[in-house]
């Protein structure tokens, strides 16, 4: 296997145009977390025409919604959760500045055509591998939306997050490369 | 009539919920460790890797092995001979909140409309069976919504028969690619009504992993059909690889001479099955 390529998170428009589906990557500097219940109040928020809780410029967003830290943890275990649940609302934010996401799980058409046209990354984290992931995470504090719980957003310090790329800036999907070369026609 | 208190039974369910949630079950351990030496993709070599470093953390540390702990499912067989001092469901109920408040387990029901958590992860899903003698098994299988949300039910033609079942399940497979967490195992339910082929689905997935149906013909179904999975190249994680599931489990009933129900139930490799017996 190649050697892991070490990213700064926010992302700069050049290390996401560089990236290509299949790189293992180490990200390290800041996530933020959101799943869709988080996703379709930041949405609400751009509807009524207000600012989002953070300013999303270069930022990658962690589709998580970890378990609860115990006293003195950092956090609790920490997955990726199925990215096709945002779908609905990630060509939005795409075309507001976010730069890269890190989920589970394939992505829709509408997206995969929002990360082409903004140079943008769709990265996968190893699904389950909650309490292995924890380990490269930092600090964790919330941002907003409290009462979400599991489901709020919370700005994540991360070293050496490990993660593949699945979707680049120019059309190449793991997905679809990784099937192709391992499928069998009987 | 044995007296059996639902203190007991509140106790047994905290704990068991606390150790599905962190210990991975063992046949699922060895299924993984064998699967990481066949896998011939290297990246899927590694995700299996990082697998099982994960679930030897979760195990040593107390901690849960995915964030994802679940809809609490239980399966209980209740001894006819049993007299319980007051409600079950109660009783299970209280185990639950309390162990996924001493667990720090995630709290993941909601309400279906108005997407309300309930806080403490209840209520919790009971299928019970009524059982001879005087003891209350409790088996205990939370649940993640990556896998569940791919399973599908589909009423078939009688016409379309054992062909059918296959194109049906290995589209399921499919179309669910790397959303379910593969490796995955399979719980599939033939026959019986609408609601009694989903529950059959979700039993076989009780079955200690590649364990066989006793049916020769269900055996057979089955090794076809994981073997057309494997087929598909998805891999672990859906990143391309041999190792799409682990297994495949049948369970079938008589159905009605008009029907063909086919519930296909996805696991994902986080096995999270426990048992007690009071």
């Amino acid at each position: 296997m190649s050697e892991p390529v070490r990213i700064s998170a926010p992302l700069s428009d050049e290390m996401a145009g560089k990236l290509r589906a299949g790189d293992k990557v180490l990200i390290s500097g800041v996530l933020y977390t959101a799943r869709d219940a988080a996703h379709k109040r930041l949405i609400e928020l751009l509807d009524a025409g207000k600012e989002l809780p953070f300013d999303i410029k270069g930022q990658i967003i962690y589709y998580v919604g970890p378990t609860p830290e115990r006293p003195g943890q950092v956090i609790g275990s920490a997955g990726p959760t199925t990215s096709g649940r945002m779908d609905a609302y990630t060509p939005r934010l795409i075309e507001l500045g976010l730069k890269g996401m890190v989920g589970k799980g394939a992505r829709s058409k509408d997206v995969l055509d929002s990360i082409r046209k903004h140079k943008a990354v769709y990265m996968a984290a190893v699904g389950g591998a909650a309490a292995l992931i924890r380990r490269s995470i930092k600090k964790a504090e919330i941002v907003a939306y409290e009462d979400l719980g599991p489901e709020a957003i919370r700005r994540l310090e991360v070293v050496d997050f490990p993660a593949i790329v699945v979707n680049d800036a120019e059309g190449g999907d793991l997905f679809l490369q990784g099937v192709q070369k391992y499928r069998r026609v009987s | 009539m044995r007296q059996v208190s639902t203190k007991d039974i509140t106790d047994k369910v905290r704990d068991l919920c606390i150790s599905a949630a962190c210990d991975l079950d063992p046949d699922m351990s060895s299924a993984l460790r064998a699967a990481r030496e066949k896998e011939e993709s290297p990246l899927g070599k590694e995700v299996l890797g990082q697998i099982i470093e994960n679930f030897e953390i979760a195990g040593a540390e107390g901690l849960p092995m995915c964030q994802d702990t679940g809809i609490s499912v239980f399966f209980v067989e209740l001894g006819r001979d049993v007299a319980l001092d007051g409600p079950l469901y109660d009783a299970i109920n209280e185990g639950v909140r309390r162990g996924y408040k001493d667990g720090y387990l995630r709290k993941s029901v909601c309400h279906p409309l108005k997407r309300i958590n309930t806080g403490d992860n209840t209520p919790a899903i009971v299928h019970t069976s009524i059982v001879e003698g005087d003891k209350v098994k409790i088996k205990i299988a939370p649940k993640g919504a990556g896998s569940e949300n791919m399973s599908r039910l589909k009423m078939l033609k009688p016409a379309e028969g054992v062909e059918g079942i296959k194109s049906f399940v290995v589209e399921t497979v499919r179309e669910a690619g790397g959303n379910p967490c593969p490796p995955i195992v399979l719980g599939v339910g033939i026959g019986g009504s609408f609601e009694k082929c989903a529950i059959l689905a979700k039993k076989a997935l009780l079955r200690p992993v590649g364990t066989k149906n006793p049916d020769p013909d269900l055996v057979q179904l089955e090794a076809d059909l994981l073997r057309m999975i494997n087929d598909l190249g998805i891999g672990p994680m859906g990143f391309g690889g041999r190792t799409t599931a682990l297994a495949v489990h049948i369970e079938a009933h008589p159905c009605h001479i008009a029907s063909l129900p086919v519930a296909v139930n996805i696991q994902c490799h986080a096995g999270r099955h426990k048992e007690a017996v009071i």
